[in-house]
């Protein structure tokens, strides 16, 4: 079991990485702050790929003496797409904040979704709806 | 003679090289119209290529059902280890129904836009509406699983602009809901796809689904699998994922509503059938797995719950698009059934409900038009204002209700032949029951816009322009050819429901 654990010590810093980052995103109310728990969330997951990849003692896959071990390049590119989407996420989810931030002033979710924000728009879209 | 010949190798050309042109097109428009600063020329430049797209999936569409499989190796990169374009009448078919919806939504578009949008964004609105159809048919064109993920990375994104453009202000927050939540049902099917790519060294399609075959019965593969279905439910908008749905086609501008309801969902669809049947069925059993029986009471709860919730909303928009979820149900039930029949009534219910859903949002896009607002109590005795357009959301809502004659007709006879033949007759009656619901919502429009008074505000308005108007008759009637005649519909359905059935071990050209 601890065996197990240290073997793969990668795979758990993963996952640990990844329920740190869906917990913010589930329990924080700031918009920015689950932001960073998104980030969080997207960037366990270049762990999960990055680490496979590496082989201990391989080396970058070179045809020529000397290069008998390689390690995958792939995971690498895959990645560095993976962090592009991530930094576009990232950027349009705080241009959003920001637009929000002007049309309600606030960012926090309990302000937002409570009296005086979008709890009475509703109320205007539900009940009195213009009547006839 | 000379030019005769090197038209000849042209043209040859754009047929070899057709799936690529289908992702390149629009990206390309995409930089074009990021760069125009007349709105005008931006919704021209938009709808010059929204029109080749249906052509070249046609052409893509004709060419599959001579040669069975086409494969693009990108780059010129031999697959499995290039990224490959692989086409078959599954994916030509998804390529075909997204393309045609798009442009229909673009001819729609010019008068909602300009009403919707500051004159300054607009030529951003089509920027993002090109990149989105370019994500959408990048999805569905690809055979490789990471680039699959960009793709819906790349749709999603620029359908969390085209959200954030709506007028109301709640949009902003209808697009950063759906941005969180799309962004993490994307990261979970990207971590899906890297532990197969972990356990088989491979992201192509077709080589996964072979190799799958040596690591059967390992727990990270169907880890993997959990993680690819929750991934893209969430994209789908499957019952419970749903959330983000209602108040993203409600607050969206008019346009992106309609091409919104009639492309993404049913994309993110198709990928999620083509990773349970072409890649996982052969090592799985889905016919007694218990991951099925969860689609398919996922898909009745969706197909009851978002149907009554549409019974009760106020806001005709936001009732269609609950009604998109219960709809969205009746998809995923006939694709989880396992049978060619039920494959064929899932993906034939994908273009009809596509056809249908299109045609009401573009009346509620025109209400909203002249009105100024889609609330059912404002809407009292519009039918005698606007009567076109008001006709054309009864035929359409007759559409999705399921009367005979209908496409909405169709679907649900395919279903409820495969509920029979899966020896689930009692789906059948499910489906009929929630048909009724549809009954109910679709009702109560008709019951306000032609039995009330009118008011004040509803004595103003007016038919919308005949630009509006052509694409909604063109799809109403659409509703009602493929209702009578659904041989071609349902015939190219079935040719696509054995492609996923068969798996990918079909001979590529």
């Amino acid at each position: 079991m601890i065996e197990d654990i240290v073997t793969n010590y990668n795979y758990f810093i993963t996952i640990f990485l990844m329920s740190c980052g869906l917990y913010i995103v589930v329990a924080r109310g700031n918009m920015v702050k689950k932001l960073i728990g998104l980030g969080l969330f997207q960037t366990s997951v270049y762990l999960l790929y990055l680490s496979p990849g590496k082989i201990l003692g391989g080396t970058p896959p070179i045809i020529g003496e000397g290069y008998e071990v390689y390690s995958n390049p792939l995971p690498h590119v895959l990645i560095l797409t993976a962090i592009v989407v991530g930094v576009a996420t990232l950027g349009l989810g705080l241009a959003l904040v920001v637009r929000i931030n002007e049309a309600y002033g606030t960012i926090e979710e309990d302000d937002l979704f409570g009296k005086g924000g979008i709890a009475d728009e509703e109320d205007a879209d539900q009940g009195m709806g213009g009547g006839a | 003679m000379s030019a005769d010949a090197s038209h000849a190798t042209a043209a040859f050309s754009v047929m070899e090289h057709l799936p690529i042109l289908l992702v390149a097109v629009p990206m390309i428009g995409a930089a074009v119209v990021a760069m125009t600063r007349n709105s005008n020329l931006a919704w021209f430049i938009s709808l010059v290529i929204s029109l080749a797209m249906p052509i070249l999936a046609g052409l893509l569409l004709h060419e599959v059902y001579k040669a069975g499989v086409i494969s693009y190796a990108l780059g010129g990169w031999e697959p499995p280890y290039g990224i490959e374009y692989r086409v078959d009448v599954a994916n030509a078919f998804v390529l075909l129904i997204v393309s045609v919806m798009a442009t229909f939504a673009l001819l729609y578009a010019k008068r909602v836009v300009e009403e919707d949008i500051a004159d300054h964004n607009r030529p951003w609105f089509y920027t993002m509406y090109l990149l989105c159809l370019c994500g959408l048919l990048g999805i569905a064109v690809t055979g490789d699983a990471f680039n699959a993920f960009v793709f819906l990375e790349v749709s999603s994104l620029s359908t969390y602009a085209m959200i954030a453009m709506g007028r109301d202000r709640r949009a902003l927050v209808a697009a950063y809901q759906y941005l969180v939540m799309g962004t993490i049902g994307a990261t979970l099917y990207v971590l899906g796809v890297g532990i197969l790519f972990a356990m088989t060294g491979t992201l192509n399609f077709a080589d996964m689904a072979e190799r799958l075959k040596d690591v059967e019965e390992t727990r990270p593969v169907f880890a993997a699998l959990a993680f690819i279905t929750v991934g893209l439910s969430l994209k789908i908008a499957l019952f419970p994922l749903h959330k983000w749905l209602p108040n993203a086609y409600a607050y969206a501008p008019s346009m992106a509503t309609v091409f919104l309801a009639s492309t993404a969902t049913k994309v993110a669809i198709y990928l999620l059938v083509r990773f349970i049947y072409s890649i996982y069925a052969p090592i799985v059993d889905f016919g007694s797995s218990s991951s099925v029986s969860v689609i398919v009471g996922l898909s009745l709860l969706a197909m009851f719950t978002a149907s009554f919730v549409a019974c009760t909303q106020k806001n005709v928009e936001r009732m269609l698009a609950f009604s998109s979820v219960a709809q969205i149900g009746y998809i995923t039930l006939g694709v989880s059934f396992g049978s060619k029949l039920g494959l064929t009534g899932g993906l034939v219910h994908l273009l009809n409900h596509a056809v249908m859903k299109g045609a009401l949002f573009m009346c509620t896009g025109a209400i909203m038009l002249r009105l100024g607002s889609v609330k059912l109590d404002d809407m009292a005795g519009i039918g005698r204002k606007m009567p076109i357009t008001m006709a054309l959301f009864v035929l359409a809502g007759l559409s999705l209700i399921g009367v005979p004659g209908t496409v909405g007709f169709v679907s649900k006879w395919y279903l409820a032949l495969a509920s029979f033949e899966a020896g689930h007759g009692w789906l059948a009656f499910a489906i009929m029951a929630s048909s009724l619901l549809a009954v109910v919502y679709i009702g109560r429009v008709v019951e306000v816009a032609y039995f009330r008074e009118p008011t004040m505000k509803v004595m103003m308005s007016k038919e919308p322009p005949v630009m509006m108007l052509v694409p909604m008759v063109l799809l109403v009637v659409a509703c009602f050819y493929f209702g009578i005649d659904a041989e071609y519909t349902a015939e190219t359905a079935e040719k696509a429901a054995d492609v996923f059935l068969t798996g990918m071990g079909g001979a590529a050209q």
